[in-house]
């Protein structure tokens, strides 16, 4: 498998979210706006990177029975640091995504990656598998986030253009997530993904 | 591919992964102590700033979690923090109240409410810039909707209604104090604790009535 298969698989084959349909519980609920689904995103391509460098460094003397708890435990080692780090220098960040942060441990990505792929692969390509799906959710969540930001809020990046008015409120909203995650399902499938 | 299970290699192997774990996790713990109460600090020192006229020396009272601003011996004003519960979780505000009584300014602290309704009470220029200069003797503290002078945000009457009453606390806590004295003896703090706790309760059964 070539490096840049391996990073471009994340963003098409292999999208976890428009294709795979993993994490759709920070997709749905951090996606109001543009840069908190890049910000979301950006987070977990942090913990899914170290997390894949580490299990695949570990994985041959880890013990099948427990291997699950342990790759959990690492997880939530590296979210627990990121949550640190956040409210430490990005506290005005923290402070828009602080209660998604931890959701990041139960999130299926990094576990379905961990299992699926880092397990069984080098540090380098799970290094480079991690960067791809990390890149894929991030550009999936900042492209929602934009659509819900247009639609609901009038604005994209915080950038208003409808001059003070409400936009169309329910894409902001639970309702709007799942319409606009569906609909651009079906783009993606039909149009990228070969 | 993974190594076969048998008792001592999953205890030792899990019981390592842990402890390797818990000592990075204290390290990053002690490492951020300090900038995280630090963004903390900075983050109430400008809210204080932002709802009170020009001070120089600024008091706090930790019982009844109000500051008082001086400029030279004068009492600029007190900037209160009152904490309800809103439509998404705790509503926490600074509210700015100079010596005579008049609210000057508020500021949200934190909040939990819907981005795009209830989350406009920190952005909504129109319904923020109400408070500047609201006072109570005058104007009725409570939603239009309640038969009050404050415009709600458009379909957040629940929000504007913990906010309405999150600054209606803190003039409560700022009648209690003494505007002539600098600040108010302990005892008395103690009592405006008390009593701002017991309507803040009443206000969460109300909520969860609605």
């Amino acid at each position: 498998m070539s490096k840049i298969k391996l990073l471009t698989d994340g963003f098409v084959k292999n999208n976890p979210t428009f294709v795979l349909l993993l994490g759709m519980c920070p997709t749905l609920a951090t996606t109001t706006s543009a840069i908190n689904g890049l910000s979301m995103g950006l987070a977990t391509l942090f913990v899914l990177v170290l997390s894949n460098i580490v299990i695949s460094l570990i994985a041959p003397v880890v013990p099948d029975k427990v291997h699950i708890p342990v790759y959990i435990v690492v997880i939530a080692t590296f979210v627990t640091l990121l949550q640190l780090l956040m409210q430490a220098y990005t506290p005005a960040m923290y402070e828009t995504l602080g209660l998604f942060i931890p959701l990041i441990v139960v999130n299926c990505i990094v576990l379905g990656r961990a299992e699926a792929f880092a397990n069984k692969h080098g540090v380098g390509e799970s290094a480079l598998d991690g960067i791809g799906v990390g890149l894929g959710f991030t550009c999936s969540l900042t492209i929602l986030g934009l659509v819900r930001e247009i639609l609901g809020s009038g604005s994209a990046f915080g950038w208003n253009f409808i001059g003070g008015h409400d936009g169309m409120l329910a894409f902001v909203m639970a309702p709007g997530a799942f319409l606009c995650l569906g609909y651009l399902m079906v783009l993606f499938n039909k149009y990228l993904k070969k | 591919m993974a190594a076969k299970s048998n008792l001592t290699n999953m205890v030792l192997v899990l019981g390592l992964v842990c402890l390797l774990c818990s000592a990075v996790l204290g390290g990053a713990y002690v490492i951020t102590k300090a900038p995280i109460e630090a963004a903390a600090a900075a983050k109430t020192q400008q809210a204080v700033a932002q709802v009170l006229p020009h001070f120089e020396t600024l008091e706090y009272n930790d019982d009844a979690n109000y500051y008082t601003a001086k400029d030279g011996e004068a009492v600029v004003g007190y900037a209160i923090e009152s904490s309800v519960v809103g439509f998404g979780g705790p509503l926490s505000l600074m509210v700015g109240v100079t010596a005579d009584g008049v609210v000057y300014n508020t500021s949200v602290l934190s909040h939990s409410e819907t981005p795009g309704l209830g989350a406009k009470c920190s952005t909504d220029a129109k319904f923020i810039d109400q408070w500047r200069g609201f006072d109570p003797s005058v104007k009725k503290i409570s939603v239009k909707k309640d038969g009050g002078d404050v415009d709600a945000i458009t379909a957040s009457t629940i929000t504007s209604r913990a906010y309405t009453l999150a600054v209606e606390n803190a003039l409560n806590v700022f009648s209690t104090l003494d505007p002539s004295s600098p600040a108010a003896p302990q005892d008395d703090s103690t009592v405006i604790l008390s009593d701002s706790e017991e309507s803040t309760n009443e206000v969460k059964e109300d909520n969860d009535n609605e």
